[in-house]
């Protein structure tokens, strides 16, 4: 069921880490443009890709876990098709993103960080996107919506992939 | 004639469809035949009547909004393109009031210039600054930024000038410019507008810092929940090299300077700045004990000048048009302006620009014009999730750093987020310590496990269970943290938790003090 949902892969994946490795090693404080732009090219930064980077950057394989984990952003599994964004912080929470949060679960089935029912949406909390004065908001993928309601979120869910 | 329309392209105006209204007069404009030229320009931070839509006349610029793509053909039936009558018409945009009764300094070009183009940027007296600068001695630059009073607006208010002065005089082989652009605070935006609306500013501030300095490279660290600003300002970056105004010979001066864009990784407490230059050097966004200074051992342990978006984009003005001009705005110890973001429950949220010394009360009313909800508002959280809740008792205070210290509080980044009288202040006070578990990058104690046992004490108190004394019990945790920290992120969280406790004790189940002495 969620073996479709993975982002498609555009080049084996060994070879595009080793052509960011390359074209990036040697920058002062690579590993985070390096973990970027692993992420956006695979959707994620798998774990068997650590020894590589760390070998890169030379760190130790701690290290560069340790990194890759500290951070919100990256991930180390594969996230669905599509990554909705909910924020969570103060100024979304006074126009009813605490609502919206829990109606996003319902819609998609899932709760924070989880996959939606249908393997679509990845869904995660936001702690501001800049939007604080047309809260709630919300991003799906790179997309950013403001004075988001329920309905407005189900409708940009069925625009973005189709819901339940 | 060439009919030129400006539709904003701030994320602002994008989250509520202003792609689909360029799109829109686009499409509309060649079905009918007329010469329209579309220019993205940033948001003039009027962000409840976005996607506005401005055209240029003889008189001005005239403003619609907020405009749908359905409104677009009926905007060009009334004569959008000389600014006639529709329901949308909102007048010249100048005299829109929220407008002109702002002191823009910092935000003078904002949503008035297309951001990407430095021939705007120039007619506009972009670069006067730097020119300036190159005029004059280093020590004269950094002395300007000292004389003008600039502090620093990315909520620690440090004067500006004293860490330029420090950068100045340690001698290295190589010193560096960096700019915290990892704007986190919910309510502020002011950062990302100006990413975003006028990147030029930034990079102009940042440029004449490595002149004062004798830095030759700069890094903006950007978080990645901003990718229209990251865009922007790598576009402008490699315009402004295209122009000469950043590379191995800026301006023809002799004088080298680079600029970098670093992307953060969804790490708020990276807007610390030593935890922001951890994380630039490609580790975990850990917080460092000071001293050293980031001034004398900083970026790969070299002297570093770290300021905030608005400090550094602040510093054009101040050398175009001299230290005094800006001080001379102000009041007390605080000098100049304050990017000022109405934020959450407000009914004309945006960017309000004011000289120090205005009342939150005029902020909330005269500018924003009460709650989104029509509800009387409750409180109000100044200077982000680490800013004090403020009860309307509070709101007279004019703003200016001192006053707002001594009242508990801190004016931050000038973000306010306003709650009405639906906010229950014991479950923010719960949020702002889980928000502080969620982020705390684990060096402190107080801060790493100070969060966890608070949220689990709010719990209580909420629950009434033995209230009175996990009342006790949470004061002192937040001493603890206030006095504890490493960093502001312990060290503040209970700003938000004290005040939301003393000023509302109804919504913790607890009697006002005045109530238990009776």
């Amino acid at each position: 069921m969620t073996e479709l949902a993975e982002r498609p892969r555009a080049q084996d994946p060994q070879a595009a880490i080793a052509a960011i490795l390359q074209r990036r090693a040697q920058e002062p404080g690579a590993l985070l443009p390096i973990l970027h732009d692993i992420q956006d090219t695979l959707g994620h930064v798998p774990a068997d890709a650590v020894t590589a980077i760390a070998d890169a950057v030379n760190l130790s394989r701690a290290e560069v876990h340790g990194v890759i984990t500290y951070y919100h952003h990256f991930r180390s599994e594969p996230a669905a098709r599509h990554v909705v964004h909910i924020c969570r912080a103060e100024a979304c929470q006074s126009m009813g993103a605490d609502a919206l949060v829990e109606h996003a679960q319902n819609h998609l089935g899932c709760a924070l960080h989880g996959r939606s029912k249908n393997g679509e949406f990845t869904l995660e909390p936001a702690y501001c996107l800049g939007l604080c004065a047309s809260s709630p908001a919300m991003m799906i993928d790179d997309e950013l919506h403001a004075r988001v309601t329920p309905r407005a979120f189900d409708a940009l869910i069925a625009q973005a992939g189709g819901a339940q | 004639m060439t009919i030129t329309v400006y539709v904003p392209r701030d994320s602002a105006a994008l989250a509520v469809g202003a792609d689909r209204v360029a799109r829109a007069i686009e499409q509309q404009a060649s079905a009918r035949k007329l010469d329209v030229k579309i220019v993205r320009n940033g948001s003039r931070g009027l962000f409840w009547l976005e996607p506005m839509v401005e055209v240029q006349t003889p008189e001005g610029r005239v403003a619609y909004g907020p405009v749908t793509p359905a409104d677009v053909p009926s905007l060009l039936d009334t004569g959008l393109y000389n600014g006639g009558a529709h329901p949308l018409y909102l007048g010249l945009t100048e005299e829109i009031p929220y407008l002109k009764n702002q002191e823009r300094l910092t935000f003078a070009r904002m949503g008035i210039t297309d951001p990407l183009s430095i021939a705007d940027y120039e007619a506009h007296e972009g670069y006067a600054g730097l020119r300036a600068a190159l005029q004059m001695a280093p020590d004269a630059v950094v002395q300007a930024v000292l004389d003008s009073g600039l502090r620093g607006r990315g909520g620690a208010a440090f004067p500006a000038g004293i860490k330029w002065k420090t950068v100045a005089g340690t001698s290295a082989t190589q010193k560096y410019i960096v700019c915290n652009a990892d704007e986190g605070d919910s309510g502020t935006f002011s950062d990302r507008m100006t990413m975003e609306g006028d990147p030029f500013m930034l990079i102009e501030g940042m440029t004449i810092a490595g002149i004062a300095t004798g830095a030759t490279r700069g890094y903006i660290y950007v978080r990645s929940e901003y990718p229209h600003a990251i865009a922007a300002l790598n576009a402008a970056i490699a315009n402004a090299e295209a122009a000469g105004y950043l590379g191995a010979d800026v301006l023809g001066s002799g004088r080298a300077f680079w600029l970098e864009v670093r992307k953060g990784a969804g790490s708020y407490v990276c807007g610390e700045e030593t935890a922001l230059l951890e994380s630039i050097e490609g580790k975990r966004g850990i917080v460092r004990a000071k001293p050293p200074l980031p001034a004398i051992t900083g970026l790969f342990g070299k002297p570093t000048l770290i300021n905030n978006v608005i400090t550094l984009a602040s510093v054009p003005i101040i050398l175009a048009r001299g230290a005094t001009f800006y001080r001379d705005y102000g009041v007390g110890r605080s000098r100049g302006t304050l990017p000022l973001q109405l934020a959450g429950n407000i009914k004309r949220g945006g960017l309000v620009e004011k000289a120090f010394g205005v009342t939150l009360r005029e902020l909330l009313y005269d500018f924003g014009g009460g709650s989104a909800s029509g509800r009387p508002i409750k409180a109000v959280q100044m200077g982000g999730p680490l800013g004090a809740y403020l009860p309307e008792s509070q709101w007279d205070t004019p703003l200016d750093y001192e006053a707002y210290a001594a009242m508990g509080g801190t004016l931050g980044h000038g973000g306010m987020v306003v709650h009405d009288d639906t906010a229950d202040l014991s479950k923010l006070a719960r949020y702002a310590m889980e928000f502080c578990a969620i982020e705390s990058c684990g060096k402190c104690t107080p801060c790493r496990i100070g969060s966890t046992r608070g949220v689990e004490v709010i719990d209580k108190i909420r629950a009434n269970q033995n209230r009175p004394q996990q009342v006790i019990l949470l004061r002192d945790l937040c001493d603890t943290m206030v006095n504890g920290s490493l960093c502001a992120m312990g060290g503040m969280t209970p700003f938000p938790v004290l005040s939301a406790l003393n000023h509302f004790p109804d919504d913790f189940g607890i009697a006002p003090p005045d109530r238990q002495a009776a």
